[in-house]
């Protein structure tokens, strides 16, 4: 199986700033890898570079087996770029339609496609009246036109109310389980940890993790926290029981404590105080941590 | 081919929403029907037919109006483009700048194209009611028309290539009217300065006729003044007219369009979005 997109050691410079420094990747097909990293990371750059927009400085970049932005490559890979803007004149039909007519398909396919991400109802309105979600939903069309080996998409939910953004991961899916790989940015972390196969996360043109979910967890080796629910009356009892917790606003008791401690903890607390306890949440760090932990480590 | 078709299509398209093709129109059939309405007064003594007065008239106009028109049309093209966002996703089709340009050129003649056959045909219609014998002087309309798609070509590729290197549309617009006025305006200026300085002399032997073909909007009024003989009367730039052959100025008009988008393709590839 050959890889859809392959980065080794990837520079970029923009005049004295480093935007991409030695970044190494690899999308096999049917992957969903999804990239993290503040404003200026480098995400959108290194987007860029993969398109063939923007030339780079150092390293290999290879996109379904051809240079990037060659014909070759371009055929097969399909953009949505961060606040997709389109000509307010024309329809999102008409749109659709152009679009269809340079990938060399037929132009019969826009009202199906316009309908498939919801916009059936617009398909004959101009662009220019429509809203931002519209917009980025026109966009969405536009990334599923032909069979692309390799979707490519900035901030794609950026826009989207939380029903189009569960409508939108589930194309993904669709399209990932064809064997199309997806490269998206996020900023809303939540949605992409039960979305994407791998994780990647950029700090300042560094790569400074990479991996699935459950690896990203271990490696930050971030303390679980238990929540504790003190049972009527007995919140004073229950807090001296447990030195090291803090009391929260709801008057429930935090308690952290290492990955590798918690099946011990968790065996203490409930043994010694079950009596005195009306719950407990176990809650595993959340991507946002693992997020902030890997990008505060360079010390940025 | 077809990527080209499908980019002309959409230009077209948007051209006839932004009222591009109405405003051309109307312009070019106004200011044709003024002059086929004014130069038709007095050609009665002379015994020149009416259109033949007009074409000349018309000429004088197009040399202003044509390069105009162009400059106004594609100015925006690149530029707009940049500042609206749509050239990054559109540069990620499978479609080469090239073809880009060359669509957008398609579109952008076809309305120019449309505006002068109804402009100038406005015209020779009023002439032939005039003076039915008007019909002589058709093939002098019909040179003044695909002179004239030639002209606005060579200026839409200028435009395209202002607004690849501006990459702001109020900027491309600012560089759109400089050259406007450059080529059509103070380039005359000059040759007529350096004329008078010269009295004669080698300068308007040997430099003036290859100044007048190195500016397009001068290789068009050479070449419809030269061909027209049955008016040589009409004077000004056209006495030196004759001392050019009618090859140079054609070649020249020809030439112009294809080096214009050439510029303008060197322009666009070297725009990084």
């Amino acid at each position: 199986m050959t890889s859809t997109l392959k980065i080794s050691r990837l520079t970029k410079r923009y005049d004295s700033v480093e935007a991409l420094r030695e970044v190494s990747l690899t999308l096999e097909p049917g992957m969903r890898m999804a990239l993290l990293g503040h404003n200026g990371a480098g995400k959108s750059t290194m987007m860029k570079i993969i398109l063939g927009l923007i030339p780079f400085d150092g390293g290999e970049v290879s996109v379904c087996g051809g240079a990037p932005g060659s014909a070759a490559s371009r055929a097969q890979v399909a953009y949505l770029p961060e606040n997709a803007a389109f000509h307010p004149a024309l329809t999102g039909e008409e749109q659709i339609r152009h679009y269809l007519a340079l990938r060399g398909e037929s132009t019969a396919q826009a009202g199906e496609l316009l309908e498939r991400v919801g916009l059936g109802h617009a398909a004959r309105r101009r662009i220019g009246t429509y809203s931002k979600g519209m917009r980025q939903r026109v966009g969405l069309a536009q990334t599923l036109i032909g069979r692309p080996r390799l979707l490519v998409l900035d901030e794609p939910t950026s826009g989207l109310d939380p029903v189009s953004r569960r409508d939108f991961y589930a194309l993904l899916d669709g399209l990932a389980a064809e064997g199309a790989s997806i490269l998206l940015s996020s900023h809303a972390l939540t949605e992409v940890e039960a979305r994407t196969d791998r994780i990647l996360i950029l700090s300042r043109g560094r790569l400074v993790a990479s991996g699935t979910l459950p690896s990203l967890r271990q490696e930050a080796a971030l303390p679980v926290t238990l929540l504790v629910t003190p049972a009527e009356g007995r919140a004073k009892a229950l807090a001296a029981a447990l030195p090291g917790a803090t009391a929260t606003a709801d008057g429930r008791l935090r308690l952290d404590c290492p990955q590798a401690d918690k099946l011990a903890v968790l065996a203490r607390i409930v043994t010694a105080l079950g009596p005195q306890m009306a719950d407990l949440d176990v809650i595993p760090p959340s991507l946002e941590d693992i997020y902030t932990n890997f990008s505060h480590r360079d010390g940025s | 081919m077809s990527r080209i078709l499908a980019t002309a299509a959409s230009e077209f398209r948007i051209a006839l929403r932004n009222r591009w093709v109405a405003i051309a129109t109307a312009l070019m059939v106004l200011f044709s029907l003024v002059l086929a309405a004014t130069g038709a007064a007095p050609t009665g003594d002379v015994g020149v037919d009416p259109l033949s007065v007009t074409v000349v008239s018309l000429t004088s106009l197009a040399v202003y109006l044509v390069p105009l028109l162009a400059l106004l049309m594609s100015f925006d093209a690149i530029a707009g483009e940049v500042e609206r966002g749509t050239l990054p996703l559109l540069l990620t089709y499978p479609v080469s700048r090239l073809q880009i340009l060359l669509g957008k050129l398609l579109a952008h003649l076809a309305i120019l194209t449309l505006a002068l056959v109804l402009g100038y045909g406005a015209a020779g219609v009023m002439a032939f009611i005039t003076d039915p014998a008007s019909i002589t002087a058709l093939p002098s309309l019909w040179r003044l028309i695909w002179t004239s798609v030639l002209l606005g070509a060579a200026f839409l590729g200028l435009g395209y290539t202002l607004s690849s290197l501006s990459r702001r549309p109020s900027g491309a617009a600012g560089l759109a009217m400089g050259l406007w006025l450059l080529f059509v305006v103070l380039y005359d200026l000059g040759l007529l300065a350096m004329v008078v300085t010269d009295g004669g002399g080698a300068l308007t032997t040997h430099v003036l006729p290859v100044a007048l073909l190195a500016n397009p909007a001068d290789a068009f009024r050479l070449f419809n003044l030269s061909a027209a003989h049955a008016v040589a009367e009409a004077g000004g730039i056209g006495g030196a007219a004759h001392a050019i052959a009618l090859w140079k100025s054609a070649a020249s008009l020809v030439l112009w369009p294809v080096a214009a988008l050439f510029l303008a393709w060197a322009a666009f590839r070297k725009v990084t979005p």
